[in-house]
């Protein structure tokens, strides 16, 4: 093959043959024959497009994103695990800086302080946020960071308790996902159906509780955007010798509601794409963890710790590093190496930027606009809200004609109404969850309500 | 209320900066709401809500761009200059890639939107299937996995669920002694326990010693390709047809993928499931410890156990959740789907003759610093190498002298070190992997440096055992921070 120029290779024609020349080979390829026995090349071009010019590929790109609709296009209620916040514009210039961007994980402290700084201050962000006491440096998910909770639950106590409860209201993905893992059986999972209310029962609970259970993991607000009685579930576990693992889709409820720590739980993880990250599709996101103090050695993943140089300069390390992969090798607390480092630190600068006001004036403002719409949808004739309970921004409802059909009936109206619950309850046809944000305007609201209303009418009419 | 902060001095242009909580004025803000004709909510009952608010620092928006923006000016990163961490491919990352991310038409997509108004996000991860299937020999690919761990534990969980399938549930997982941390720990969680089998000589895995280890209870052998010491695996087809007869599975890290592409293929010498790392390979950013991606590819036997939804392809894309063979989701969602943006913008861009010459150059650049350091440094094996080069201090050892030392010298002349002591296979290794970014003045100016520091271990050790001397801070106290460990500011 002739050596030819690409836009990210620098090496010329000239600088190859010199090259070559230091390393005794004739061309590139009789260094390959050398590495590579014959039978194995594969002697073929690769049946891959032809090169293209950034101008070509940006317009490749840009035709792709233009078959896909959004929140710019059409009015969005959608959440169900993923929650659109308006990201200050300074975050994305801050985290684009090459610095940041292009660094790999911070092994040499010396030269990655700027990375340590900004994990250990994004640690004491989420400690303040969920009411905990130590935080790791991300993990890939809220689904994941659940999963690897509920393997931590089991660890302390040290195989002795080899079953888990998870609440039926944890959304039905991390469910999965925490089955998934639990495929290996080395913690059995049970669920839990919520009660009447949509929320935890807990005198169900209470007489499932025994000393082979580990934990309970139990998101608030839940899946139906209940808020649980975080106190009360944490005197049954705890009276149960259990742990308490809570896990939370937008932590701006934290601002807003008591901390899961303030309430009692042992173990606390979350999705933390609501502060600062885009939809995108579903990634990348980032998992927080944070838990006591005295459980930090069976924590998975990165930790940044402080400490001193050999001037006796304060500066930052990665540390407990014998729980890892790296120098535990099968002993270690999880599998994690890479996880989700520029992602945590958006979060903290959208922690920064909006401050303690900041975020709970988005928590409240996203509050009211989901208590104004659903007051209106429960009030259109056929709609109802199954739940009396206290809900953050989202809630379920009760439509009179199938959930999935009002939904794509409006999309060609200009709205994305919410998550038909039969996305993942089949039988669960007539149940919408919606969610409003500080983002959503009246006007969009009382045009969903509208639309709503007169598709209802329409559909219940014909049928 | 003023308060000062603590010491904001100057060397030159780096400047010490505060941890943030200590810049944080109370009542300053960064951020305003939109105003809102909505009521306030009359809805909550006081015992719910937070007593306490988070101690968040309170910052305008300059002070809060500031902080980072020096923060920032204490990394190193490729941006900056060479990166040759072995095993981790530190490639420049196209800025292009970046755009076509950022693009409101997948940035702002919402992944709970009816799949009618996605297609544009499926067409893209179809392609980026069927490119990574066809750049290494397998049939089909999940993008769900999150990172090359995360992919391990994919594989792994594949490789169980298939046997368990097949009412043939097995125990065991053979690791070579050269693997990645990751792989023993990924087979654990996974529920199996780990043989551990050594190289030869030539620091390559041998048939028989698979052979010897092969019992009815070994599900599979989990294999680096190129190994961690930057060798080809060149036994590879006997190996696997060896776990194949045995009723095994091979299972390939990806890791060092940027050795292979248009040169030969994995699936191809009989790997069975594979896991990529977008992050390395294909030019995505690694962000200062993610977010990667690590999708997996299979052979088509493999394929019913993928995480699910899968896309089915025809004229509309659509999610198949049912899937009733999948191992089930490893994610929420479909996967960092940011990062496969980008790893799809870069093969898209360069195509197939970029990505061979990636590799070509990836391997050349490797040799000729492998050719260039011999004459200072103990090189490892004696062969020509793949993408990375291990060598040790055994030359320097004799002046007191150790790896970490000649790495922290590398910083004050302005490199970030190679990866050190792993493999653990080859004591006190250096493991430098150049990629095909570099050009050949930048490895010359490696190789200089490299040669001033054997210079400096027999002259000078001292230079190298307090290094590193230039950057704003010396050798970090890691002892310390383990001992006590302070993870979290502690306010005033």
């Amino acid at each position: 093959m002739a050596e030819r120029f690409y836009k990210y290779i620098p090496a010329t024609a000239g600088e190859i043959e010199h090259m070559l020349g230091v390393v005794g080979y004739a061309s590139i390829d009789a260094l390959l024959a050398e590495i590579v026995p014959a039978p194995q090349l594969l002697g073929r071009p690769l049946a891959l497009p032809a090169p293209v010019s950034e101008g070509e590929v940006l317009e490749a790109g840009a035709q792709l994103a233009a078959q896909n609709q959004h929140a710019g296009t059409l009015a969005c209620f959608l959440g169900a695990g993923a929650y659109r916040h308006q990201i200050p514009a300074a975050i994305h210039h801050m985290v684009s800086r090459g610095e940041f961007l292009t660094a790999y994980t911070p092994y040499q402290p010396e030269v990655s302080q700027g990375t340590l700084q900004g994990i250990f201050e994004f640690q004491t962000m989420v400690c303040e946020l969920f009411g905990m006491e130590v935080a790791n440096a991300s993990v890939y998910d809220g689904a994941s960071a659940l999963a690897e909770a509920i393997f931590m639950a089991h660890r302390v106590a040290r195989g002795k308790r080899p079953k888990a409860i998870i609440a039926g209201a944890v959304h039905p993905e991390y469910q999965e996902v925490c089955c998934t893992y639990g495929l290996a059986e080395i913690v059995q999972l049970r669920a839990q159906p919520p009660g009447a209310d949509g929320r935890i029962d807990l005198a169900a609970l209470e007489a499932s509780l025994d000393k082979q259970v580990c934990c309970v993991a139990v998101q608030s607000p839940n899946f139906l955007g209940l808020i649980e009685d975080l106190p009360a579930l944490a005197e049954l576990v705890h009276a149960a010798g259990a742990l308490l693992v809570v896990v939370v889709t937008d932590p701006h409820a934290c601002a807003l509601f008591e901390s899961p720590g303030a309430c009692g739980a042992d173990i606390v993880v979350g999705e933390g794409q609501a502060l600062g990250l885009p939809v995108s599709m579903g990634g990348p996101y980032v998992g927080l963890f944070a838990t006591r103090t005295k459980l930090v050695r069976t924590m998975p993943g990165r930790l940044v710790g402080r400490t001193h140089d050999v001037h006796g300069q304060p500066g930052f390390v990665l540390t407990l590093s014998t729980r890892e992969q790296h120098i535990r090798r099968e002993k270690a607390t999880s599998n994690i190496c890479t996880n989700q480092g520029l992602c945590a630190l958006q979060t903290a600068m959208y922690m920064s930027m909006l401050g303690p006001d900041g975020i709970k004036d988005v928590a409240e403002r996203s509050h009211a606009h989901a208590l104004y719409l659903s007051r209106a949808i429960a009030a259109l004739p056929g709609f109802e809200l199954p739940f009396g309970g206290h809900f953050f921004h989202e809630f379920l409802v009760r439509t009179p004609v199938p959930a999935a059909g009002l939904v794509e009936h409006l999309v060609a109206h200009g709205v994305f109404a919410g998550v038909p619950m039969s996305r993942y309850f089949p039988d669960r046809s007539h149940e919408l969850l919606v969610c409003a944000t500080e983002l959503n305007t009246r006007a969009q609201m009382d045009e969903l309500v509208r639309l709503l209303g007169v598709h209802a009418a329409y559909e219940g009419g014909a049928a | 209320m003023t308060r000062a902060f603590p010491p904001s001095g100057t060397t030159g242009l780096a400047h010490e900066e505060p941890i943030i909580f200590e810049r944080s004025v109370p009542g300053r803000r960064g951020w305003l709401q939109p105003s809102s004709d909505i009521p306030a909510a009359d809805d909550l009952d006081g015992a719910l809500l937070r007593q306490q608010a988070p101690r968040l620092p309170e910052l305008t928006e300059p002070d809060v761009v500031r902080h980072y923006h020096r923060l920032s000016q204490w990394n190193y990163s490729i941006d900056a200059g060479f990166y040759p961490l072995g095993s981790c491919t530190m490639k420049y990352n196209p800025r292009v890639n970046e755009d076509v991310a950022a693009m409101t038409g997948f940035a702002q997509v919402h992944p709970q939107q009816p799949g009618a108004t996605f297609q544009g996000a499926l067409q893209l991860m179809v392609e980026l299937e069927d490119a990574l299937a066809e750049i290494v020999g397998l049939d089909a690919v999940t993008l769900q996995p999150a990172a090359g761990a995360h992919g391990e534990y994919t594989g792994l969980a594949c490789i169980r669920a298939a046997q368990v399938a097949c009412g043939d549930a097995r125990t065991k997982i053979l690791v070579p002694e050269s693997a990645h941390g990751t792989n023993p720990a990924t087979a654990v969680i996974c529920g199996y326990q780990t043989v551990t089998l050594p190289a030869g000589p030539d620091g390559l895995l041998h048939p028989e010693v698979v052979a010897a280890a092969m019992d009815d209870q070994v599900a599979g052998l989990m294999i680096t390709h190129p190994n961690t010491i930057g060798l080809y695996e060149r036994h590879l087809p006997e190996i696997c047809e060896i776990v194949h007869r045995g009723g095994g599975f091979v299972y390939g890290d990806g890791a060092n993928l940027n050795a292979l592409m248009g040169v030969a293929r994995p699936g191809d010498v009989g790997i069975d499931v594979m896991h990529i790392n977008l992050h390395k390979t294909f030019s995505t950013p690694h962000g200062g410890g993610g977010p990667g991606a690590g999708p997996v590819a299979v052979r088509a036997e493999l394929e019913p156990f993928l995480p699910r939804p899968i896309i089915r392809r025809g004229e509309l894309l659509e999610l198949d959740w049912d899937r009733p063979l999948s191992i089930g989701k490893v994610r929420s969602f479909f996967g960092n789907f940011g990062v496969l943006v980008r790893a799809w913008t870069y093969i898209r861009e360069i195509g197939g003759p970029g990505l061979e010459q990636a590799t070509r150059l990836a391997v050349l650049n490797a040799n000729y610093i492998r050719a260039r350091l011999g004459e200072s440094f103990a090189v490892a094996f004696d062969t020509p190498c793949m993408h990375e080069v291990v060598l040790t201090d055994r030359n320097q050892r004799e002046h007191g002298v150790a790896t970490m030392d000649i790495a922290k010298r590398l910083i004050d002349k302005g490199f970030h070190p190679p990866t050190v002591y792993f493999p653990l296979v080859v004591p006190h290794a250096i493991m430098v992997e150049p990629t095909e970014s570099e050009s050949l003045q930048e490895l010359d100016s490696f190789v200089a440096a490299m040669h001033e520091i054997a210079a400096e271990a027999a002259e000078n050790p001292a230079l190298l055992t307090g290094a590193p001397h230039a950057p704003v801070r010396g050798r970090l106290d890691e002892v310390a921070a383990a001992k006590q460990p302070r993870l979290r500011y502690d306010f005033p």
